[in-house]
């Protein structure tokens, strides 16, 4: 683990606590001295975890060398022959710099490179590094407002809350709205993918649909978008440009210049006092005037801020989440736990992000078709369609049917003698009753019901004791007797059983006692 | 004011005792003071036939009387103390069985008694009664019986598959109702043994094919049956007690089975017809790729870092007796502040409400017991989902896959959480005989062996 170079980077490969867990993977780690220092985790931090605290030649001398920023070629140089490099590599837009990595026989993973899957989150550094960069965005417009997010009734008087307008709702700015709302503001969220209006509402944000058609991303990422599609995104932009205080804007296409999503206009429509961020400044910028890296001013009073280290302004937290994601990575690739480190190139993830093997170029990857929205793939041309509800009866059938049941009904009590006709009234009304009566119960009790059923139909018993009572004088009485003795012991059976057994359910169902939350 | 006069007004009581505690059963809280109209309803209709019976009768039937509820009450309450929660569905069949054969016995001493009645049309109304009675009764028997076996595991639980078997259960039923019409024309011992014979084989044939997963349908249908056993009885004496308490029991019997045919998206018919082993072998070809694998560790860390976790049951947990350390692990999670509930789908188990009675059984609150519907929205905000023994119940192919025997079935749309631990002995295809893609899925993990000792490790590495 060796310490950053670039001028600003204050992150590093790792911390005390992915030391141990690379230790128990089987590796020996050391670190290079003063790594730590601008993320707040010290020389000592790291000898207590295990790890050996080296100069700058033994650390880049290791098998495995982890690390965050893209090496420079001097620091390629410093590599061992068949060494791996573990860091942000940004393969789609540095061919320079895996050419150079490539003149060596090294191996080096691109961090950058994890494909898209679920599988692979715990990877995912552009996941865990937007996620840092949302939420610091938020912070630092909050740094150069002059007022309240929140919302205020004070002595002095009523403050407003902030409005927020966050472009793009990828993983930064799903952060970046969580942020802002949880600071008490109104936040406003755009994106071209539909699918994210939930994610957004289910965070405290409200999603502004561009009324158009749009395809449904297939590998969870943002594509560009169509002309029709960008004109009216335009104008919504414009409209709230002209409202909110703060801008956000996340909106980048993998390997592409950034959109520009706010205009000089637009820019000029904003109150003085308003603060834009734009998170893909390094990439060209959202918005027209921001300048990477810096703080800028407009005439009519409006800071853009297009600082490209975000995540790094928040170091500590982005050391623990980066080192995080390395550990996941090499626990993949150390299937034994013994220190050797194993390349799968079968395994997606594992070639997604192995670009240079043994001094050749591996990327590209072949391209992973992801899960994120369901592919509507050829082998299932119908994971749309419901199946069909079981064909019932037609409207027409039903009627007849209980027409017929209506007359049969009919027919019966008219020709029935006396008793009969009043059965079948009391049968009726309680199978009704019943249909009712049952249909409130609630599910978690339906073994309870059946058992009291089973109780109560023991009231055949009723039968089987008049029976058993036959005078001697009849014929058969003893064998009505034996018969009767039998159902009255069996029904009592039922009865007894099943009224204990249901009180004896009933008695365990307990209400959560443990106080909620 | 005579004997019989006051039995009437008890029964009409009782009757509304027993409408009442149904009622009861609708909500937990009253649930018990439900039970207890039921027993008050049950305890004024038998003093009340106590005392018509015993008014007119000979000393011999009063002390066979009370020794045979002596006996039953004994042997009730002694089965009910005893029985496992896990074993509730047997007893329930076997209860069921009871009154199918105690609406036979009384059917057949209708038969004997011979009342005499004053006009031919209701003699022969009479004979039709018995009929019905014995008929629905032994049906009522034998299929319990079956049940209460296949349950129990003393036969296999697989679907038995005689050839034309549709065509035996539509003769036996043609056939019926042609012996009824012989036996309304000339009543004849005979013809009583032939119809009970014939009942009887009915009613075995009949849940002999039904495969042990829908055995939850086949216990609510047989609830329904001795319902119905219960009402014929009830035309037959001409008691409206009878009648009201048969079809009270019928209708809630018939309302649970079409609860659970629901929840298949069956049909009754075709629950009834065949289950699901022999509809579809097919499907089993298609390569869903690698699933992955989990230890006990692996799954307490995730618990660990999980702040919602939602654990769904099914049969596979009431067989591993897993709801104890189940019920620990709840408490454990619940105390470190996370929100652990239940899922459960309407046909987990082999009964109705099954696995909410066994959970109650191990302690666990029944408010964060959910039924699937309440808690299929939340699965997609969930962390952790822990599926232990249940699989039709979570296959995505029944929201995904048309072609698959199960389609159109609601399931537990489990696989919408961040991540799935399934709970498996081996990689099996479930009861309907269906590959589950769910286990392959890129945020499912197996965690092979006995769900109860994986649960135990769990609890150790917590």
């Amino acid at each position: 683990m060796v310490a950053e170079s670039r001028a600003g980077e204050t992150r590093v490969a790792g911390t005390p606590a992915t030391v141990a867990r690379l230790l128990k993977l089987g590796y020996e780690v050391s670190v290079e001295s003063g790594a730590g220092a601008r993320s707040a985790f010290a020389d000592e931090a790291f000898a207590e975890a295990g790890a050996a605290v080296v100069t700058g030649d033994e650390a880049w001398s290791a098998d495995v060398v982890l690390k965050v920023t893209p090496p420079t070629t001097a620091e390629i140089d410093r590599l061992n022959d068949q060494a791996t490099l573990v860091s942000l590599i940004a393969p789609a837009t540095s061919p320079e710099l895996l050419e150079a990595l490539s003149a060596r026989p090294l191996t080096v993973l691109a961090m950058d490179a994890v494909p898209r899957i679920s599988r692979a989150q715990s990877m995912d550094v552009l996941s865990s590094m937007a996620n840092i960069a949302g939420y610091r965005a938020v912070v630092e417009a909050a740094h150069e407002f002059g007022r309240f997010f929140t919302g205020q009734v004070t002595a002095a008087g009523k403050v407003p809350p902030a409005k927020v307008l966050v472009a793009g709702a990828g993983v930064a700015g799903l952060a970046a709205i969580g942020a802002a709302s949880s600071l008490g503001a109104i936040v406003r969220a755009t994106d071209p993918r539909p699918e994210v209006a939930d994610q957004v509402k289910s965070i405290g944000g409200e999603y502004l649909a561009v009324d158009v058609e749009v395809e449904k991303s297939t590998d969870g990422y943002a594509k560009a978008t169509s002309e029709e599609y960008d004109r009216r995104a335009a104008e919504i932009y414009s409209e709230q440009a002209a409202d909110v205080d703060i801008v956000v804007t996340t909106a980048l296409i993998p390997g592409r210049q950034a959109p520009r999503l706010l205009t000089e206009a637009d820019v000029a429509s904003m109150k003085p006092g308003s603060v834009i961020v734009d998170m893909a400044a390094a990439q060209g910028g959202n918005v027209a005037g921001s300048v990477a890296g810096e703080k800028v001013v407009t005439e009519n009073g409006v800071t853009i801020l297009g600082y490209t280290d975000l995540a790094g302004r928040l170091p500590t937290q982005a050391s623990q989440l980066y080192g995080q994601n390395l550990v996941n990575l090499l626990t993949l690739l150390t299937p034994g736990k013994d220190g050797q480190l194993v390349l799968d190139h079968s395994d997606v993830v594992q070639r997604g992000v192995t670009v240079v093997h043994d001094g050749d170029v591996l990327w590209p990857p072949p391209p992973v078709q992801v899960s994120a929205a369901p592919a509507p793939t050829a082998e299932m041309p119908a994971v749309q369609e419901k199946p069909e509800p079981r064909p019932g009866l037609t409207q027409r059938g039903k009627y007849l049917l209980i027409a017929a049941g209506i007359a049969a009904l009919f027919l019966v009590n008219a020709y029935a003698p006396p008793p009969l006709p009043e059965h079948f009234f009391v049968l009726t009304l309680s199978v009704v009753i019943g249909y009712y009566v049952i249909g409130k119960v609630h599910h978690a009790l339906h073994t309870p019901l059946m058992s009291v059923t089973n109780a109560i139909s023991g009231i055949i018993v009723v039968g089987a004791l008049l029976q058993i009572g036959v005078g001697d004088g009849a014929d058969n009485a003893w064998a009505i007797r034996l018969l009767a003795f039998v159902a009255v012991l069996l029904a009592s059976i039922n009865i007894f059983g099943g009224f204990a057994v249901t009180r004896r359910m009933l008695g365990m169902f307990s209400k959560d006692t443990v106080a909620k939350g | 004011m005579t004997a019989q006069s006051i039995a009437t007004a008890a029964y009409i009581v009782a009757a509304l005792l027993f409408i009442l505690s149904l009622a009861g059963l609708s909500k937990h809280e009253t649930a018990r003071s439900g039970v207890a109209y039921g027993i008050a309803g049950m305890t004024i209709a038998l003093v009340a036939t106590i005392v018509l019976a015993v008014e007119d009768a000979e000393t011999v039937g009063v002390v066979l009387l009370v020794g045979a509820i002596a006996i039953g009450a004994g042997i009730g309450i002694w089965r009910a103390r005893e029985v496992e929660m896990t074993g509730m569905p047997e007893l329930i069949a076997l209860l069921h069985s009871f009154v199918g054969m105690a609406a036979v016995l009384v059917g057949w001493n209708g038969y004997l008694e011979h009342p005499v009645y004053p006009l031919e049309s209701l003699e022969r109304i009479h004979s039709a009664e018995v009929f019905v009675g014995v008929f629905i009764g032994a049906v009522t028997f034998t299929g319990s019986i079956v049940a209460y076996l296949k349950l129990s595991a003393r036969i296999t639980s697989s679907p038995l598959v005689l050839p034309g078997k549709n065509y035996l259960n539509i003769g036996a039923l043609v056939l019926f109702f042609v012996l009824t019409v012989v036996f309304v024309a000339s009543p004849n011992i005979w013809l009583l043994i032939l119809v009970t014979a014939l009942a009887l084989a009915l009613g075995w044939h009949l849940v002999a094919s039904i495969g042990g997963g829908d055995m939850p349908v086949v216990v609510s249908m047989l609830n329904s049956y001795s319902g119905w056993a219960a009402a014929a009885a009830g035309f037959l004496l001409s008691n409206n007690l009878l009648i009201v308490t048969g079809a009270l029991v019928g209708s809630s019997g018939a309302y649970l089975s079409y609860i659970m045919c629901q929840a298949m998206n069956r049909s009754f018919l075709s629950v009834i017809a065949g289950g699901f082993g022999i509809e579809a072998p097919a499907g089993e070809a298609t390569d869903y790729g690698e699933h992955r694998e989990v230890d006990a560790e692996g799954v307490a860390e995730l618990l660990k870092d999980a702040s919602s976790v939602v654990i769904t049951p099914g049969y596979g947990m009431a067989v591993a007796q897993a709801q104890y350390p189940v019920a620990d692990l709840t408490r454990r999670l619940r105390e470190r502040g996370v929100d652990v509930r239940f899922g459960i789908h309407p046909v987990a188990g082999r009964l109705p409400g099954h696995m909410n009675v066994l959970l109650a059984e191990a302690k666990v609150p029944y408010d964060i017991v959910l039924e699937m519907d309440e808690v299929n929205d939340d699965l997609a905000d969930t962390d952790v989902v822990l599926v232990i023994g249940a699989n039709d119940t979570v296959n995505p192919a029944a929201a995904e896959d048309p072609t698959s025997p199960i389609a159109g079935m609601p399931v537990l749309r489990v696989w919408e959480a961040a991540n799935v631990v399934v709970f498996k002995r081996s990689m099996a295809a479930g009861y309907a005989g269906v590959q589950n893609p769910l286990f392959f899925r890129e945020n499912s993990q197996m965690l092979f062996g006995d769900a109860k000792d994986r649960v135990e490790d769990i609890l150790r590495a917590l």
